[in-house]
């Protein structure tokens, strides 16, 4: 049964201010290397069968908003 | 004129929405619940705040796409008066009857308190006479408005900035803005003008024993556009 994995961040030019709390928070712990940090979301499908048009049109009808979102997937068949 | 509030799983002002139409603002309002598909009998729509679906996947985003919300599109379409707060207005954004989006407030944190608002500009059903500064409620954690830099120049050119945060004098400031919203924007216009999205609960503000009346200049374009639309 494939298993398709999608990634969904929030559009670089827009402020993230739940990663930048992490960050914060990494850096108090003394991760001093950390110079920002993006949260996003995990969202896995389990399909009956792949269709990569059908994924691209469930990223764009509900999983991902354009206007604020970037979207990527990755399938395991 | 009768005014629609849908009801989804997790409004949580539905009750305030309908009760400040009726007992306040003395028009007829009745609960519509989200997989009703037509509105015939409605002449206006208030889309209350809440957490509909746990605010899961992002705010507004199940609720969007509704059965209802055919209906209330098509209302649009015909220039019914549609007004959608706090939770209301992040669904109106989802469903694409408001450009933007509701971000997380920059604070990181739920912000419960009063705020200042002014109108804009006067010359929108939503906007009509309201003049100098009102007192809203807001209690929201995703109130940052954002949208992209040529949707921005179009609210503008278009005057469908309708309200937005300012000091209690009516000063446009940077620290009256409680979330972190472009611009100190509070509420936004469709194109036509007829559906209003904002952040601020008017319907909180509706009594003088609670202490304030603000609410009901704004809920009164559900009784001007009899006239009006």
């Amino acid at each position: 049964m494939p298993s398709v994995r999608v990634f969904v961040t929030l559009k670089p030019s827009l402020l993230d201010s739940a990663g930048r709390t992490v960050a914060d928070a990494l850096q108090k712990l003394g991760f001093d290397e950390v110079q920002g940090v993006r949260m996003g979301k995990l969202i896995v499908l389990d399909l009956d069968r792949f269709e990569e048009s059908q994924v691209r049109s469930m990223c764009e009808k509900l999983l991902a908003n354009p206007v604020i979102e970037d979207y990527r997937f990755e399938v395991d068949e | 004129m009768r005014v629609a509030v849908p009801q989804f799983w997790g409004s949580n002002c539905d009750q305030d929405a309908l009760h400040s139409l009726r007992d306040d603002l003395g028009v007829q309002a009745s609960y519509v619940w989200y997989e009703e598909t037509s509105l015939a009998s409605f002449d206006g729509v208030f889309i209350p705040g809440g957490f509909s679906y746990g605010d899961y996947l992002r705010c507004g985003a199940i609720a969007a796409r509704a059965p209802v919300m055919d209906a209330i599109r098509d209302m649009a379409q015909a220039g019914a008066p549609i007004l959608g707060v706090c939770n209301g207005f992040q669904i109106l954004c989802e469903a694409g009857l408001l450009p933007g989006a509701l971000l997380r407030n920059e604070s990181q944190r739920f912000n419960c308190r009063d705020v200042f608002v002014r109108a804009a500009q006067q010359d929108s059903l939503w906007t009509r006479g309201i003049e100098g500064v009102l007192r809203l409620p807001i209690a929201h954690m995703d109130g940052r408005y954002v949208c992209d830099a040529e949707t921005l120049r179009e609210l503008r050119a278009e005057h469908r900035i309708a309200y937005v945060y300012c000091t209690r004098e009516g000063r446009l400031d940077p620290t009256a803005n409680p979330n972190g919203s472009l611009l100190n924007v509070a509420g936004i216009l469709n194109v036509k003008g007829n559906v209003l999205g904002m952040m601020p609960h008017p319907e909180r503000a509706t009594r003088k024993s609670f202490g304030y009346e603000d609410g009901l200049r704004v809920l009164s374009a559900f009784t001007r556009a009899n006239i009006a639309v």
